[in-house]
């Protein structure tokens, strides 16, 4: 028996529901047209291809703005890029739950006629237009944790410090964060704050949290732990996390989020009577 | 005085890496992007990024042998002093990736892992399990993200680059600024700086379906063009050979995937439905390994591609009669594949529901990277032989050191340099390094390379060339009202158009890009033919004649998607024309370009690169000589065996 033979006898096909070929699946969006602007709810029905997704379905939908009722409307508005769940950009809600629409197969969410599939943009975030939000106040976070390498300038200085390989498998898990919020949106202590003035002291999340950990176990990285610590510390940092642990669950990179959050609580109690000392 | 700036243009690594290098050279930059930068299409490069490095060198490898693949896998079509200057370069930015933090796989001993990659026969690609463009991109981010905290980078995100502001002085044209729109006020407004860097990215979406991000339509550099900047290259179209299927675009799967031992197999008989592990070893037909013995399945693209074609379409020979072949990496350890590819393979997993590690992979090609791209020029460096050499034999004593400034000059004015002054091009939005078909893993390479080694060029323009004595703050604002006026023109003509509800077929831009996308797949990818490609010039016109009077179902004026994708549209269209117009004049096949009708390479006639102008709304095309002095050119045939169970892929103009 060959060794390719003999490796497939291990196969563990994903389950799948078989869906119905030919059917049509109703899609209930809620609707905004701007900032301040009512929400309404409006319905689509479309027959998704094979192999189609929440995006190859609101494509069909925009070529062909009608609803189920026969209103003419526009083209819903969202956000996507990648299409392969690497840049975070198409996170919305749905079904009521918090992911990615592109990796979302219709196949699996709606396999027989009729089935509806809700789309909600997300909550802790302000709203452009429909789907599509403004996720400003996460990238603000990862300035305020410092989420970089403080290098010494682009010249050519030489290699950086030499690691282990099991250090730099943990660090690339932390570090395939795509900034996609599904961990904010889940998360009870986060809060929509539209105001960018208030948000040092709102709940800074997992995500950061995770970020300044990733740096902190940086060799050169953690020449700003202090600041960092600083940071987090404060009104909005760690002693805020509500240890609810939803993070944890929706992080479609299954980072540990939850150890992050423990690891950055046990270096901040540290720092801090570090600091007390020091006075 | 006004104060100096520079616009960048695209946030991917090679708009982070110049806005990083520009930034550290004291200048101020606004940084533009359709989407938070973060998010570019950088983040889909998945396998790896070359250089030479010490383990491969005392086995015999160098830069010039990293130059040379690179020439060689282009089949001769790149000007050859820039590929020398990126290879020279390729060791250093992988020291300063790593000093940035990259987690780039390790060995047990704590160095950086390698991996072989298609069209070089040691390990000289550096990686991050399957997501090293994601890897990359965060490491530049974050530099970049570090100058923005500190006011040196201004972030300018979803504004859409509308057009570049050209001005015409004794000396000739100099691009002193952009015009741009916010896609969520709609607001239109112009930028004024003292140098624009384009690194916007290719164009897949001018194909419909292919594995780039849905922002790669490639309207930014077709707006370029429209506005005078010379075109270089852009029938050298890249199409991946191994990609997965989708509804809404094909997913890449990485040419690590072979890199790590992945094998490409077919069933040896035709007609044969068994499931793939009950087809026995000797009646699986490796196709890539029998006929190319040294390399294997590490062929560059465009040979794989042809190869998995022509299995396909010509031969019958596709897994259940359809057009896909196995990529089989169920031989390896399962736990080895989850740390080398684990990033692609959950793709894999995700989007068909099966686990790779235990089934074969079912995939067919796709379309990837442009080689073409904005016509850019370069001053050489101090390495000038008098005769070319023959290509470089591996193992052999390279002829030169590696050491800067024998590729190009450091910091001339010109490098990376459209014909407009002060409008320059990185990343895969240039036409340079990759001629006429790209090596997989250089990619992240030229990128980064454009960014730090052409952006100091930048700098020194802003301060040495035409902007040091009229800087761009102080020039009158006509100039810039006209632009704007135009653009705001073009807003107008999409809003006046709108009424929700679909429109018909004929006038939905929706529609008309899908047309256009199938047409260029069918007529401009794996196998051209003239009789297909004049067919596709008719349809060309059509659709144009089409989006003309094409309508809107959204007159919103507060982020209107619907007239982002409309408006894109019509640059995609000049795109496609200049594309097909390229296929159709360049009567020979070389690299990614390859003619049923003109099987063989024609030093001759065609060893110089396609300059498109665009010019009172018409494309025109001429020849130009290369940089040929440093390589001379042999026949690209990666040791191919012609046997006769393997006929050469005599393709079938028809296939579409």
């Amino acid at each position: 028996m060959s060794a390719t033979a003999s490796s497939s006898t291990h196969s563990r096909p994903v389950a799948r529901p078989e869906a119905k070929p030919g059917r049509t699946v109703r899609f209930r969006v809620k609707r905004c047209d701007g900032p301040g602007k009512p929400v309404r709810w409006e319905t689509f029905a479309v027959k998704p291809e094979p192999g189609a997704n929440i995006i190859s379905c609101l494509q069909q939908i925009a070529a062909s703005p009608v609803t189920v009722d026969g209103q003419k409307t526009t083209p819903v508005a969202w956000d996507s890029g990648c299409l392969e769940e690497v840049c975070g950009a198409c996170t919305m809600v749905i079904n009521g739950k918090t992911r990615q629409s592109c990796s979302c197969l219709i196949d699996e969410y709606a396999p027989n006629e009729g089935d509806e599939i809700t789309l909600e943009p997300m909550s802790k975030f302000p709203v452009v237009r429909d789907l599509w939000v403004d996720r400003a106040r996460l990238f603000d976070a990862l300035k305020r944790v410092k989420a970089w390498v403080p290098i010494d300038g682009t010249y050519s200085l030489g290699a950086g410090p030499r690691e282990s390989a099991e250090k730099s498998e943990s660090r690339y898990v932390m570090s395939t964060c795509m900034s996609c919020g599904c961990c904010l949106e889940a998360c009870p202590q986060y809060q929509l704050e539209e105001n960018p003035d208030k948000w040092p002291a709102s709940f800074i999340g997992a995500h950061a949290m995770n970020q300044a950990r990733l740096f902190n176990e940086h060799a050169t990285g953690a020449v700003l732990k202090g600041a960092r610590l600083d940071t987090l510390m404060g009104e909005g940092g760690v002693n805020d996390c509500g240890n609810a642990q939803n993070c944890v669950q929706v992080c479609p990179k299954h980072i540990p989020l939850t150890e992050s959050i423990a690891t950055i609580g046990r270096s901040v109690t540290i720092h801090a009577i570090a600091k007390w000392f020091r006075g | 005085m006004a104060q100096h700036r520079v616009i960048v243009v695209g946030g991917g690594l090679a708009g982070l890496a110049a806005s990083a290098r520009i930034a550290e050279a004291g200048l101020p930059v606004d940084l533009f992007s359709v989407v938070p930068v973060k998010r570019s299409h950088s983040v889909c490069a998945q396998g790896g990024i070359n250089a030479c490095n010490e383990v491969a060198r005392q086995q015999g490898y160098s830069e010039y042998e990293h130059f040379d693949e690179t020439i060689y896998g282009g089949d001769f079509l790149a000007d050859q002093h820039p590929v020398l200057e990126m290879a020279n370069w390729a060791p250093r930015i992988i020291d300063l990736l790593d000093r940035m933090g990259v987690p780039f796989n390790r060995t047990s001993e704590g160095y950086r892992d390698l991996r072989l990659f298609g069209g070089s026969l040691f390990k000289r690609t550096h990686f991050s399990g399957a997501t090293t463009g994601q890897q990359l991109i965060y490491a530049l981010d974050e530099q970049v993200r570090r100058y923005e905290s500190e006011g040196q980078v201004t972030k300018h995100e979803f504004w859409e680059f509308l057009w570049p502001v050209i001005e015409d002085t004794a000396q000739g044209q100099r691009c002193v600024g952009i015009v741009a729109q916010d896609m969520r006020t709609m607001q239109v407004r112009a930028f004024r700086a003292d140098a624009v860097v384009m690194a916007t990215g290719g164009c897949g979406l001018v194909f419909g379906k292919s594995t780039n991000s849905i922002i790669c339509t490639g309207a930014a550099a077709a707006r370029c063009f429209r506005a005078g900047v010379w075109y270089a290259n852009p029938e050298m179209i890249q199409v991946h050979p191994t990609a997965i299927p989708g509804a809404d675009k094909l997913r890449l799967m990485s040419e690590s995937a072979r890199g790590e031992g992945g094998r490409v197999w077919v069933p040896r008989k035709k007609g044969d439905n068994r499931p793939p592990r009950d087809i026995p070893e000797g009646e699986r037909y490796y196709f890539l390994e029998e006929r190319f013995p040294a390399y294997g399945n590490i062929v560059p693209r465009d040979i794989a591609t042809r190869e998995i074609f022509g299995i396909c379409v010509n031969d019958g020979l596709g897994v259940n009669g359809e057009n896909q072949v196995y990529l089989d990496l169920t031989h390896k350890d399962p736990e080895y594949l989850t740390k080398k590819l684990g990033g692609i393979l959950e793709i894999y997993e995700k989007f068909v529901g099966v686990d790779p590690r235990f089934e074969p992979m079912k995939i067919f090609p796709a379309v990837h990277y442009s080689m073409g791209g904005l016509w850019t020029s370069f001053t050489k460096g101090s390495y000038n032989p008098e005769t070319p050499r023959t290509k470089h034999k591996s193992g052999t004593r390279p002829p030169i050191l590696a050491e800067v400034g024998q590729g190009m000059q450091l910091g001339a004015l010109n490098n990376a340099q459209t014909n407009i002054t002060g409008l320059y091009a990185f990343g895969e939005v240039s036409f340079a390094y990759h001629g006429a078909n790209r090596l997989g893993a250089n990619a992240l390479l030229s990128c980064i390379f454009d960014g730090l080694f052409c952006g100091v060029s930048v700098a020194n323009y802003v301060r040495d060339g035409a902007p040091a004595k009229a800087p761009a703050g102080d020039l009158a604002s006509a100039g810039y009202d006209r632009v704007v006026a135009q653009e705001q023109q073009k807003v107008k003509r999409w809003v006046d158009s709108a009424s929700a509800g679909a429109a018909e077929p004929r006038t939905n831009p929706y529609v008309i890009g899908k047309e256009l996308g199938d047409e260029m797949t069918a007529a401009c990818t794996v196998v051209r033919h003239q009789t297909r490609l004049a067919q596709c010039a008719g349809k060309l016109a059509e659709l144009r004649e089409r989006h003309d009077s094409a309508t809107l179902a959204d007159g919103a004026s507060w982020s209107n998607q619907a007239l982002g994708y409309a408006r894109a549209l019509s640059d995609m269209l000049v795109l496609a024309e200049a594309i097909a117009k390229g296929a159709t004049e360049r009567k020979e096949s070389r690299g990614a370009h390859y003619r049923t009708d003109f099987p063989e390479r024609d030093d001759a006639n065609f060893m110089k690169t396609t300059l498109a102008k665009h010019q009172g709304g018409t494309t025109s095309l001429e020849f130009i000589p290369i940089d040929a002095s440093l390589i001379l050119p042999t026949a690209r045939t990666y040791g191919k065996k012609d046997d006769k169970a393997t006929p050469k892929p005599a393709m079938a103009a028809s296939a579409s």
